[in-house]
Formats: C-alpha cells, sequence, structure tokens
C-alpha cells in the first residue's frame, strides 16, 4: 500500500505492458488537459539525467543483475520523485507519469526480486489520485512491439533471464510474467483497468471521463496568463486623483 | 532449517550455495584506522596462507563514475542518494563479495552496508526502510567495529589528510565550520554505530590506541574465525 496523496496537486499514472498503447493515450491526455488550462507536468520513466550514463555502461556491457537493476531504477525514479513530482505536487500541478512504481513492481519480480522487498524501495512514492491500467492480452502487446520494431533489446526482451534464445520468445515470456503481476496489482493499489482493445478515441473518451470525474470541483495551482492583472500603482494613484 | 544467510530476502532468483570463504567487516567512523588496519590485516593473511580479496565502498564499476559524477555536482537528493549508494553495494555484493566467498576467499571488507546506512539514517532517511532495502545483504561472518570518539578522530584527521566535506556532512549544513560540523556529524554517526553494534553483534575494538596494539586486537578476533581453516603446516623445512 502506498500513503494517500495529501499534497494539492494531482497524480495521474498510466501503466501497461510494452504495446498497451498507454503513451498514445497519456500523451492526448496531456494535450486535452493542457487545452483545458490546467498547469501539467509530463514524467517519463526512466528519464533522470543523473543516472543515465550508469544505466547506459550497464546495458551496454550487460552488468546488470536484477537486484541491481531494480536499484538502479529506483534511483531515477526517486531523482525524478525528490526534484521534480513531488514538487510540482505541492504546488498544485497536475502531473502526469508514463509508467510508476507499479512497472517496477512488475517488471523486478518478473525478474525474480522479492515482491516485499521491492514494494519498500518504493514506499516513499504516493498512490495516485489516478491510476489507469491498460490491458491488451499478450499476443495483442507482442505484435504490435515486434512490427514496429526492428529488433528487441536486451533488457527489453528480458534476455538476461534466460527464458529462450529467441529475443521474440523471450519478450513473449517475460512479458507474460509482467502480465500476471499487473492483474495481482488492480486490487492491491487500486488500478482502473481500460480495455485496451477498443479503438483509441474509445480508449481517451473513456480516460478524459474517468479524470474529468477527479478533478471535479477541484481547483490547483493557476496559469501565469489566467492570474488576474495587478493595476500599476501609477493607474491606481490616477483613480484616486479622480474622486 | 539453517539460519538464514541474508538479512531479508537475499537474491531470490540466484542460487547461491555454500560459501566457503569467509566474510570479515572492518566498521567505524572517518579517520578512525580502517585501510590502515585493512592492509595489515591483508598482509597477514596472505603470510598465513590465505587467498584474501580487499573491498572498500563506491567501488563497483557500475556506479563509480555516476556517483562521482552527482557528488561533484552536489545534485543527490536524499532517497535518490541512499538507492544510488545501494545499487553499488548490491553490485559489488553479487559480482565480486559473493563470487569470492564461493571460491573460498577471506573477503576482508573496509566498511559495508551498516556505513551507508548510517549515513542515509543521519540525512533522515526512514531507519525502517533503510533497513528493509538491505534485506539483499548478506550476513558476514565477523563484523570489527573499530570504537573511537570524535576527538580521536579529529587529532588523527587534522594530522593527517584533513577534514572534508562529506566526512563533515556539510551538505546537511550542520554549522558554517567543518570543524563544528565534523564534530556534531561524526558524533550522531558513532551513536548509530553504536546502536548497530548491538543489533548486528559487532565484535567492538578500542581504536583509540596505537596501531599495532589495534592490530594485535583484530588479529586474535580473527584466529579465532579462522582457527579451523588453517592451511599453513608448521614445521619448518
Amino acid at each position: 500500500m502506498l500513503r494517500k496523496n495529501t499534497t494539492p496537486g494531482k497524480l495521474i499514472i498510466v501503466e501497461g505492458i510494452d504495446g498497451s498503447g498507454k503513451s498514445t493515450q497519456i500523451d492526448l491526455l496531456y494535450k486535452w488537459l493542457q487545452a483545458q488550462g490546467r498547469s501539467v507536468y509530463f514524467s517519463e520513466w526512466n528519464s533522470s539525467m543523473l543516472v543515465k550514463s550508469t544505466t547506459k555502461r550497464a546495458k551496454k556491457g550487460k552488468l546488470f543483475t536484477p537486484t541491481t537493476f531494480s536499484l538502479l531504477q529506483c534511483t531515477d525514479f526517486a531523482d525524478r520523485w525528490e526534484n521534480r513530482i513531488l514538487p510540482m505536487l505541492k504546488a498544485g500541478v497536475i502531473v502526469l507519469a508514463d509508467r510508476y512504481a507499479f512497472t517496477a513492481f512488475g517488471r523486478d519480480v518478473a525478474r525474480g526480486v522479492d515482491r516485499e522487498w521491492v514494494r519498500n524501495l518504493y514506499s516513499f512514492a504516493l498512490q495516485p489520485d489516478v491510476a489507469l491500467y491498460f490491458r491488451v492480452p499478450l499476443d495483442v502487446a507482442v505484435q504490435r512491439i515486434t512490427s514496429a520494431r526492428a529488433k528487441l533489446k536486451y533488457y527489453e526482451a528480458g534476455m538476461d533471464l534466460e527464458l529462450s534464445e529467441s529475443r521474440v520468445e523471450s519478450f513473449t515470456l517475460f512479458q507474460e510474467r509482467i502480465l500476471n503481476e499487473y492483474d495481482r496489482m488492480v486490487d492491491e493499489f487500486n488500478l482502473t483497468v481500460i480495455n485496451g482493445n477498443l479503438t483509441v478515441q474509445a480508449q481517451q473518451r473513456l480516460v478524459r471521463e474517468i479524470v474529468k470525474q477527479d478533478l471535479a470541483g477541484w481547483k490547483g495551482l493557476p496559469r501565469p496568463e489566467d492570474i488576474p492583472v495587478i493595476p500599476k500603482m501609477s493607474e491606481i494613484n490616477a483613480g484616486e486623483g479622480e474622486s | 532449517m539453517s539460519e538464514s544467510k541474508f538479512y531479508g530476502a537475499g537474491f531470490p532468483y540466484r542460487e547461491i550455495g555454500d560459501l566457503p570463504g569467509k566474510l570479515i567487516v572492518l566498521e567505524g567512523s572517518d579517520g578512525v584506522g580502517r585501510s590502515t588496519q585493512t592492509q595489515l590485516l591483508r598482509r597477514w593473511l596472505e603470510d598465513e596462507g590465505f587467498a584474501v580479496s580487499d573491498t572498500g565502498l563506491k567501488r563497483s564499476e557500475m556506479t563509480q563514475e555516476g556517483i562521482e559524477e552527482a557528488r561533484k555536482g552536489h545534485t543527490l537528493s536524499r532517497i535518490t542518494m541512499s538507492l544510488f549508494y545501494a545499487a553499488d553495494f548490491a553490485d559489488r555484493l553479487e559480482n565480486q563479495i559473493i563470487p569470492a566467498l564461493q571460491a573460498g576467499f577471506v573477503v576482508l571488507s573496509d566498511r559495508y552496508m551498516y556505513s551507508i546506512m548510517a549515513r542515509d539514517i543521519v540525512r533522515g532517511a526512514d531507519p525502517v526502510w533503510a533497513r528493509k532495502v538491505y534485506g539483499f545483504a548478506l550476513k558476514p561472518d565477523m563484523v570489527l567495529y573499530l570504537k573511537a570518539d570524535v576527538k580521536d578522530l579529529v587529532t588523527r584527521l587534522i594530522h593527517g589528510r584533513g577534514l572534508n566535506y562529506w566526512e563533515s556532512g556539510m551538505d546537511l549544513h550542520p554549522t558554517n565550520n567543518l570543524f563544528d560540523s565534523f564534530l556534531e556529524y561524526q558524533s550522531q554517526l558513532i551513536l548509530l554505530f553504536d546502536q548497530f553494534a548491538k543489533e548486528y553483534q559487532f565484535v567492538t575494538v578500542n581504536a583509540g590506541r596505537p596501531v599495532m596494539d589495534v592490530f594485535s586486537d583484530l588479529q586474535g578476533h580473527i584466529r579465532n574465525l579462522l582457527e579451523d581453516q588453517h592451511p599453513i603446516i608448521e614445521e619448518n623445512f
């Protein structure tokens, strides 16, 4: 269980296996919220500059073990959490995250780390206000990813698990494990399941309805252009002179 | 069922098997003489016929550069720093320490996860969280705690390599100068070490004495631990 978000901000996250269509959906949501005049901040999994060189080196040299992989991804998340996400939430911003702690709970456990151990790692994070889980059948996701990409990367395909010599087969087995972990998390973390087989538009309609409901009656941080203009001193003085 | 090798779940995806080697950890404050003692112990153990591997903090090939870079800019926030160091420690444990123990080495570790945890906790990390993070840590065969009071540390450091930014906890801004900050920061660390000494059954050695006296105590403790494993043929030939 994660602690409740008591900041003035809103935390909205998307989850799902590779090829579930979640990034498309959060991108559309981001643009829509901006168009609605909301202050929005977007954060992507594995994007901290701080650990970038280390991750790159470890991936290139295949130096990762499941534990160090997990710890380094959490370091990445912590950097974004402490320096971006939490400050934004405290300021009253809507934070959209493409993948969240649940990605680690899925992937790292699929790699064999202890379920409770990885949950403790991320226990500094807050329970999102809206957590959307895009569920697609395994074969659909695999089809989407393998047709869109020339070659699956080593860790992406879960080759470190030595499940199969074939990258596509390894990827499929790895994603299947992750899918099982996600399904356990639906109740545990109150994830809202979206059917990833629906059309992009139909999914987006659902997403917007859910978000709209959550934001009903909530104000948040105004944008600079929405702050009422403060009259200049000279104008105030001029006004006084007239009366 | 035998007692667990780890403080928590360990590395569940990996069969560790028997570890014929011994893991001996030297813990204690900055400037207490750990590295000097590690060197002396290494030479002595090798003379006695043991294969020795020594390892210190911050030496992982994977994370060393990244951590150095981040520290230079002082951009590491509290939780981020804890996790980065945990990744570094895990890498050394899995890729250096455990393989050496499997091969029958005596591993001398200049510090272990206790030091990292102490630094994290002084910086405000949740102590329960920190202990659980290190659930993958292997329990050492012996932890030798070199204990000195903060005045001894000052004496050694002022006459040695001097006081530095991190060892004085200056990132915490305890006071406006290195000296007072060092006293305050190191005193807090010593309190934590004393607490860990009970919790993790450290062997406490008084380090406020001449180097060779401390060394001789350490030898005694290690001799007891390695009693059955002595490879040397005592007779002259």
